[in-house]
């Protein structure tokens, strides 16, 4: 059985990719706009969607805006950023009702592709300049949501451990920019670095759902784009792991959270890529893997204890929220597991297992648009083709001695603590 | 086996219900990889005065158990259920609400091997003084988890504030403390009450062949021995209609401000069709007062009062409800005043117009669409909605008949100062 047929359409400056289904009651654009991770970008790239998505020039108050959209049936717009590898990622989607199960049957898809590219080429400007207002607004909200990262434990602590483990690669930014630096962005200055990104970005369109190609294709007419060579990341620098880091961090709160950061050095497109997923499922991204078991089932230090990998960057990350009394045993259990895996400790059964949860999981992911988008754009993130069966059977295919070789490159490079006042020695007894 | 065709969806419902009382309910949906199925009780931390099963008194247990008992029916005598599921690349999950307890899986291969074993995992008990005990410390981590995060008791704090007695107040998960006096006998007495097939529903919803999956539901129903039980006896004390405390600031390590406004329903007896109008009516005026593109939004969000986070909810339950309205911000007291200042404006049927109600009715129907890609939120809402006698997919045809003057009479008759309280967390000295 085939899972999802991607067909790519090369246009002008971007590639369209259609994916064919009847499962949805609504049809998915989403809009793919990457550029390669660094400081001087960064916080131009997380405030324009923001910013873009605020007005355009036919609607040019967000009420205006708003408004449409509820009228085309509640279409769902949202921006997201994201940091695959050392690649920064914008996107734009719009998710709209097929008409096919309303009374009213006003064509709704090609409304959807107008308007996105309302938003993306007739924004909200003149005079080369953003509505300057408008660019105000959003750089409050992006200070503030660069702030609440703080009010978020388990966030905040995943990117401390991010930015003490990969500090001076471009990958300790985060996506949401840096605040000492949108004070100085003006409405002319990301205006300019809107028709750089533009014009230079590698740019995706994914369409999904219950749609016919060619009427796709002559809906994206307004959607033209200058032809591009967009930069390519292409030397991989595998940091030199030393002796690992410790940080302990302390704040007033309850519960420690311990974060711990290796290094793969495998990343996807690499031959061992897919038995690197096989080793996360089987150390600790489900709910039978090793450190589910051991640190929640049979110590009960925990609630949660998991793994999971940047497959871009070749990191692996663990988290767990403990009891600060009992960070040594924490990280001696999860230590142990790791060196498990090393000396081939898992069962044929563990393995089974992980093949069919991890096959499952990919599967049940291209259920929802947007997780197949998420897929599929795996490829143009590693430049590579592989489809969604070819996932899966790679998965299948990978064996207990590639998962033992894969397990003998990891490295610990760095472990988080996020502690209480108290300290860790003090014994607290709370039960 | 019964079904309904709902034509404008393209949907078939299939049901049955089966000699012990389960209700069982299958969704075809063709397309999708995987099936995903809930086993729910009609059964939450609400529910924590009852007549036990054999007994005559009302007896008040232990805060959370319900949670500690979802936990616990994970745990067998060889081992771990999650164990098996995985082993038939099922992914299973358990959550407790106010008035429920559902136990799911989702797989796209062995559904009826993962079926047979959520069905006989949750019908078959098996709690000690060991495992028990053994949840504590996991339980417990979870509990601090949540004490942490500073969303989750400003949403508890602004339920406590408006209830005096009704046990919604009370958090899910309980406290350190009161699951410090859980026991298997305890579990076994809640389990016995409330966990009987005529308790409970059972939706499937995926690519299945409908007759087979209903027939092995239907074998494996007539395989156990049920006895019939009478109706649950629970006991809630009189809630009054005011709120219990107008505003509560916590302090905690947070760098912004939060702020929710939270005003208490006064029709909580509600059901069935009733209850979904009232609920709708009620979600289209939030939509209408507080949504993107409402004037209030817009003069909220330039005036830095409110930010991405800003949001608005309204839950209707049997004996309890409530809406909120709020997020971060840099001015909680300026909010708070803002928000409450709206809602009163619009008991006079400010801020609502026609025109306005007529888009908002479009989103939502285009909303609920979008809603129904969502195998989850299928299975997890008709039950809900079932339980408190209504039908998920009633949504469309009520929404298209909601009135101005509904919406009019809905607005005067639920915003009530003296059901309005605040609550807010600020950053800790």
């Amino acid at each position: 059985m085939t899972v999802a047929t991607e067909t790519i359409i090369h246009k002008n400056g971007y590639n369209l990719h259609i994916v064919k289904t009847k499962k949805y009651k609504t049809n998915t654009l989403v809009w793919k706009m990457k550029a390669p991770l660094n400081e001087e970008t960064v916080t131009f790239r997380a405030l324009l969607p923001n910013v873009l998505q605020s007005s355009t020039k036919q609607y040019p108050t967000t009420t205006a805006l708003r408004s449409y959209l509820d009228d085309l049936y509640g279409a769902g717009f949202y921006v997201d950023l994201a940091k695959k590898g050392e690649y920064h990622v914008m996107s734009f989607t719009v998710d709209i009702a097929n008409e096919k199960f309303l009374k009213d049957s006003t064509p709704l898809l090609q409304k959807a592709i107008d308007f996105l590219s309302q938003v993306l080429l007739h924004p909200n400007a003149e005079n080369g300049s953003f509505h300057e207002e408008t660019v105000e607004k959003e750089k409050r909200t992006l200070k503030q949501r660069i702030q609440s990262i703080y009010d978020d434990k388990m966030r905040y602590s995943s990117v401390r451990l991010v930015e003490e483990m990969c500090k001076g690669e471009p990958y300790a930014l985060d996506a949401n920019g840096k605040l000492d630096q949108i004070d100085n962005i003006t409405a002319t200055s990301l205006y300019e670095y809107y028709q750089k990104a533009i014009n230079e970005d590698e740019l995706d369109l994914y369409i999904i759902g219950d749609i016919d190609e060619n009427q796709v294709e002559s809906f994206c007419k307004e959607l033209d784009f200058a032809v591009r060579s967009p930069q390519r990341i292409e030397a991989r620098t595998d940091i030199q792991v030393g002796e690992p880091k410790e940080i302990k961090e302390k704040q007033d709160v309850k519960q420690g959270k311990l974060n711990i950061g290796y290094r793969t050095k495998v990343r996807f497109g690499d031959p061992d890529y897919f038995a690197l997923q096989m080793f996360n499922g089987i150390f600790g991204g489900f709910s039978h893997s090793k450190l589910f078991i051991n640190v929640r089932e049979k110590a009960s230090l925990a609630y949660y204890a998991a793994s999971r990998l940047e497959s871009h960057k070749g990191l692996l990350m663990v988290m767990s929220g403990i009891e600060a009394k009992n960070y040594d045993q924490a990280v001696t259990i999860i230590r142990e597991q790791l060196e498990a895996m090393r000396n081939g400790e898992f069962s044929d059964q563990e393995i089974e297992q992980t093949k069919a949860v991890t096959n499952n999981q990919l599967l049940e992911t291209t259920d929802t648009s947007r997780g197949l988008v998420e897929i599929l754009y795996h490829n143009v993130i590693g430049n590579e083709t592989f489809s969604v069966n070819d996932w899966l059977e790679n998965i299948n295919n990978v064996t207990k001695e590639q998962i033992v070789n894969v397990a003998s490159k990891i490295e610990l490079d760095t472990i988080y603590f996020l502690t209480g006042l108290e300290g860790t020695d003090d014994e607290k007894s709370s039960i | 086996m019964k079904n309904q065709v709902f034509e404008q969806l393209k949907e078939t419902l299939y049901f049955e219900k089966m000699d012990n009382g389960l209700e069982v309910y299958i969704l075809p949906k063709e397309g999708f990889n995987k099936t995903f199925a809930t086993f729910t009780t009609k059964y939450g931390s609400v529910d924590n005065e009852f007549i036990p099963l054999d007994n005559n008194k009302y007896h008040r247990v232990p805060d959370g158990i319900a949670h500690f008992l979802e936990h616990k029916l994970f745990e067998k005598e060889d081992g771990d259920v999650f164990q098996q599921f995985s082993k038939q690349g099922a992914s299973a999950n358990a959550f407790t609400t106010f008035n429920r307890t559902a136990y799911l899986f989702s797989s796209t291969t062995n559904v009826e091997k993962n079926l047979e074993t959520l069905i006989d995992m949750v019908q078959s008990p098996y709690f000690t003084e060991k495992t028990v005990e053994k949840e504590k410390g996991i339980i417990g981590q979870e509990i601090t988890m949540y004490d942490d995060n500073p969303d989750w008791r400003l949403y508890f704090g602004v339920i406590e504030n408006m209830y005096k007695h009704h046990p919604v107040k009370i958090d899910i998960a309980g406290t350190i403390e009161s699951i410090s006096h859980i026991t298997d006998k305890l579990l076994y007495e809640c389990y016995n009450t409330f966990y009987h097939p005529s308790n409970m529903l059972l939706f499937i919803v995926g690519p299945v062949d409908v007759e087979n999956i209903m027939k092995l539901v239907r074998d494996n129903q007539n395989n156990k021995d049920y006895k019939e039980q009478s109706e649950i006896k629970r006991r809630f004390e009189q809630e009054p209609l005011e709120v219990a405390e107008k505003k509560k600031v916590l302090e905690m390590n947070v760098q912004t401000p939060k702020c929710l406004v939270g005003v208490k329903a006064k029709d909580v007896q509600l059901e069935g069709g009733e209850m979904l109008k009232n609920e709708l009516t009620m979600n289209v005026l939030l939509d209408m007062l507080f949504g993107k593109s409402s004037e209030n939004y817009y003069s909220l969000y330039n005036e830095g009062l409110i930010d991405e986070t800003f949001s608005y909810d309204f839950t209707l339950e049997s004996g309890f409800g409530f809406a909120m309205v709020g997020g971060d911000t840099d001015r909680p007291d300026e909010l708070a005043e803002r928000l409450q200042k709206v809602l009163m404006e619009a008991k006079d049927g400010m801020h609502l117009t026609e025109e306005a109600l007529d888009r908002t009715k479009k989103k939502k129907i285009g909303g609920f669409l979008r809603q129904l890609n969502s195998p989850e939120f299928i299975a997890n809402q008709f039950t809900r909605y079932f339980f408190n006698g209504m039908n998920l997919f009633d949504v469309v045809p009520v929404l298209e008949d909601i009135t101005f003057a509904d919406l009019k009479k809905a607005a005067n008759e639920f915003i009530e100062e003296e059901r309005f309280t605040v609550c807010q967390v600020i950053p800790k000295k």
